[in-house]
C-alpha cells in the first residue's frame, strides 16, 4: 500500500523525456518508506526499461499492452487496473496529449484525486498540494485533495529535470485485463510541410503571434526576417488563421525548434504550450505591448512597446 | 440526428487584477467573460456536419453557468446551434471540471446525441480534463485533441487525426456515439451576421436545475470536486531584463543583441 507509480510515455518506440522529468517530480514526494514504481505500458516493454534504470527508481512495472500505439480504452484499463493492484497514494503521469485521452475519464470513473498541467508537487505538512496555472498563467493555484487516497497527477513536461544517476531497480511485469477497445489507432502523418523550411535547425528564429493583428502585416516581418538572417516562425493562433504555414508554427505542438540560441517574439504572449516548447534557447527576447504577458516571465529581454514600431525601427539598422 | 456541444464561459484578467478576499480566485469584478476559444471550434465543426448531412441533424449546445452564460449561448445560436441548454444551481458553484462533467453527462443522457463535442481545454484554466471526463461518467468512446474529422451524421463510426506533440498527427477510427475534444485550428469559425444575432436574441434559453437532470447537490461544487482550491496567487513577474527608452532606443538595443549573435559587433 501507498508509494508513488510513475507512468512513462512511449510513442513509435522512444521513450518520451517526460517520462523521466516525472521520476524526479516522484522523489518529492516521497514519504518514509514510499517506493518509486514505474510503469511502462507498451506492445514490446522490455526494449524500452533500460533507459528506465535511473537512481530513484525502485521498480520497473512492464505491462504489455495489445495495441503498439496509445489506446485511450487500453490505458484507463491497464493503469486502472495498476492501481488497484498497488494502491498507489500519489500516481504521475505527463500532461500530454496521451495522457488528455484516459486521464480524466479514469480518475471521473474512480474518484481519484486529479489535476492536470501541474508545475510543482509537494507535501505541506504531510498534506499532498498541486500548483498549477490559472486565467492563462497570470495566477497560481495550489490545490490539495482532501479525503482522496490515490492522487492521479498530470505534470507539465520541461519542469523537472531528469536523473543523472543510474540506479538497479527490480524490474517486473503485470497483466493488463483485455478490452475489446473501440477506438482504433492507423497510421502516424507528418503535418503537411507547406513550404521547405526546416525550423528544427533554425538557430535565430523571429516569432510573430496573435498582436501582428492581420493578415496583410505579415510581410513587414517577412522581410523584417529576410533582413536580419532570422527564420520566420509563428504561434499557434497565426498557423490556425492560415496566414503562415504550419511547418512556421514553433511551440509544444510545432515543430521543435531544437537548434535555436536566440529568439525573438514579437506579439506573443505565451501560451503555456509556446512556452515549454521554447524555454530551452538561452536568449529569448519578447516584444509586446502587454506588459503583463507571460512571455516576459521566460524572456531574458523585454521590451514593453508597439511591435510595428519596433520592426520599423529595428528595419532601419540593417 | 443530434449534436451536442459543451461550451464553456470563461473568464479572461482585467488589467490590475486582484484577489478576492478569500484568497481562493480573482475579485469576480476584474473577470471579463466570453466563449471560450476552443468551443467556437468545435460549435464550427459541428454546424459543418449538420449543414452536410442528408438527413436533419440537430446542433444543442448546453452549458453549465449562471444566468451570464446565456450571453454565449446566445452566440453559439446565432452562429448555427439550433438550441441552447444551460444548467445552474447554487450548489455548482466551485466545481472542478470533473463536477461539471458529471452534469454534462447527465444532460447527454438526456438528450441522447449522436456524438458530443468539447473543446479540447478552455482558455482560462486549462485543465483538458472536461469532455473526456464527461465520456468517462458515460462511458463513451472518446477521442483528445482532434484536428481533423471526417464524420457523417449518424454513421457508426468516425476517423480523426489527433495531433501529437511536434507536429505528428495520429488517425483513429472510434465508434459512436462518441466524446469528440476538438483542437483549434480544425476549421475557420464564421461569424455570426446581424440578422442571425437578432434572431438568436429571441430565442428561448432552456434553463434546468439540477434536480431536472438527476443530479443530486452533494455529487457537484466542493464535495463533489476531485480536487480543492487551497488558494491562488500572484507568481513573482519574470526576470526578463526590460529595454527601455523610445522604440529607436530599444530597437538600436535589439539590433545590437542580433549583431553580437551573429558575430558582427
Amino acid at each position: 500500500m501507498g508509494g508513488i507509480l510513475v507512468i512513462a510515455e512511449q510513442r513509435r518506440g522512444e521513450l518520451r523525456p517526460v517520462s523521466l522529468e516525472l521520476i524526479t517530480a516522484a522523489q518529492g514526494l516521497r514519504a518514509a518508506g514510499d517506493a518509486v514504481a514505474v510503469a511502462l505500458l507498451a506492445a514490446d516493454p522490455a526494449r524500452l526499461v533500460d533507459p528506465l534504470k535511473v537512481a530513484g527508481v525502485d521498480e520497473i512495472i512492464t505491462v504489455q499492452t495489445a495495441a503498439a500505439e496509445f489506446d485511450p480504452d487500453a490505458f484507463e484499463a491497464a493503469v486502472g487496473a495498476l492501481i488497484s493492484a498497488r494502491s498507489p497514494s500519489v500516481v504521475l503521469i505527463a500532461h500530454s496529449i496521451d495522457s488528455f485521452g484516459y486521464a480524466a475519464a479514469l480518475a471521473a470513473r474512480q474518484g481519484f484525486g486529479f489535476a492536470t498541467d501541474v508545475f510543482k508537487v509537494e507535501r505541506i505538512e504531510g498534506e499532498l498540494v498541486a500548483t498549477r496555472g490559472g486565467y492563462g498563467q497570470k495566477v497560481c493555484v495550489e490545490v490539495d485533495f482532501p479525503g482522496r487516497s490515490t492522487v492521479l497527477l498530470a505534470v507539465r513536461a520541461t519542469m523537472f529535470k531528469a536523473p543523472d544517476r543510474a540506479g538497479s531497480p527490480a524490474v517486473t511485469s503485470f497483466a493488463a485485463p483485455s478490452v475489446v477497445s473501440r477506438a482504433e489507432g492507423g497510421d502516424f502523418i507528418e503535418a503537411s510541410a507547406a513550404d521547405d523550411v526546416d525550423m528544427t535547425a533554425a538557430e535565430f528564429i523571429l516569432t510573430i503571434g496573435r498582436g501582428v493583428g492581420e493578415e496583410a502585416k505579415i510581410a513587414q516581418f517577412r522581410e523584417l526576417a529576410d533582413v536580419i538572417g532570422a527564420t520566420l516562425g509563428c504561434s499557434r493562433p497565426i498557423a490556425d488563421a492560415g496566414w503562415l504555414p504550419k511547418s512556421r508554427q514553433v511551440g509544444q505542438s510545432g515543430k521543435t525548434a531544437s537548434a535555436c540560441r536566440l529568439y525573438i517574439a514579437m506579439g506573443v504572449s505565451g501560451a503555456i504550450q509556446h512556452l515549454a516548447g521554447m524555454k530551452h534557447v538561452s536568449t529569448i527576447i519578447a516584444v509586446n505591448s502587454d506588459a503583463g504577458a507571460s512571455i516576459f516571465g521566460v524572456a531574458k529581454y523585454g521590451i514593453v512597446g508597439d511591435i510595428f514600431e519596433i520592426a520599423e525601427e529595428l528595419r532601419r539598422h540593417f | 440526428m443530434k449534436i451536442l456541444v459543451a461550451v464553456k464561459q470563461v473568464a479572461a484578467l482585467d488589467e490590475d487584477f486582484v484577489i478576492g478576499a478569500d484568497g481562493r480566485d480573482v475579485d469576480a469584478e476584474f473577470l471579463i467573460r466570453d466563449l471560450n476559444e476552443w468551443d467556437d471550434f468545435s460549435l464550427e465543426e459541428a454546424v459543418r456536419i449538420k449543414e452536410a448531412a442528408a438527413d436533419p441533424v440537430e446542433v444543442v449546445v448546453v452549458s453549465i453557468g449562471p444566468e451570464e452564460a446565456d450571453e454565449v449561448l446566445r452566440k453559439c445560436l446565432a452562429k448555427g446551434a439550433d438550441r441552447a441548454v444551460r444548467i445552474w444551481d447554487e450548489a455548482v458553484a466551485g466545481s472542478d471540471p470533473i463536477a461539471i462533467a458529471r452534469i454534462l453527462a447527465a444532460v447527454a443522457r438526456q438528450e441522447a446525441p449522436d456524438m458530443l463535442l468539447a473543446g479540447v481545454q478552455s482558455s482560462d484554466h486549462g485543465f483538458a480534463s472536461t469532455g473526456i471526463a464527461t465520456a468517462g461518467f458515460l462511458g463513451w468512446p472518446h477521442g483528445a485533441v482532434v484536428a481533423s474529422l471526417a464524420y457523417t451524421s449518424g454513421e457508426k463510426s468516425a476517423v480523426f487525426r489527433r495531433e501529437l506533440e511536434g507536429g505528428l498527427l495520429h488517425q483513429v477510427t472510434i465508434q459512436c456515439p462518441a466524446v469528440l475534444t476538438i483542437q483549434a485550428g480544425i476549421n475557420t469559425p464564421r461569424y455570426a451576421s446581424l440578422r442571425s444575432i437578432k434572431q438568436a436574441a429571441a430565442k428561448p434559453i432552456d434553463v434546468r436545475n439540477l434536480a431536472d437532470v438527476g443530479i443530486s447537490a452533494h455529487e457537484v461544487g466542493e464535495q463533489g470536486s476531485l480536487s480543492h482550491v487551497r488558494r491562488m496567487y500572484i507568481p513573482d513577474k519574470g526576470h526578463a531584463q526590460l529595454i527601455e527608452g523610445s522604440a529607436a532606443e530599444q530597437a538600436k538595443r535589439l539590433a545590437g543583441i542580433i549583431r553580437a549573435f551573429k558575430g558582427e559587433a
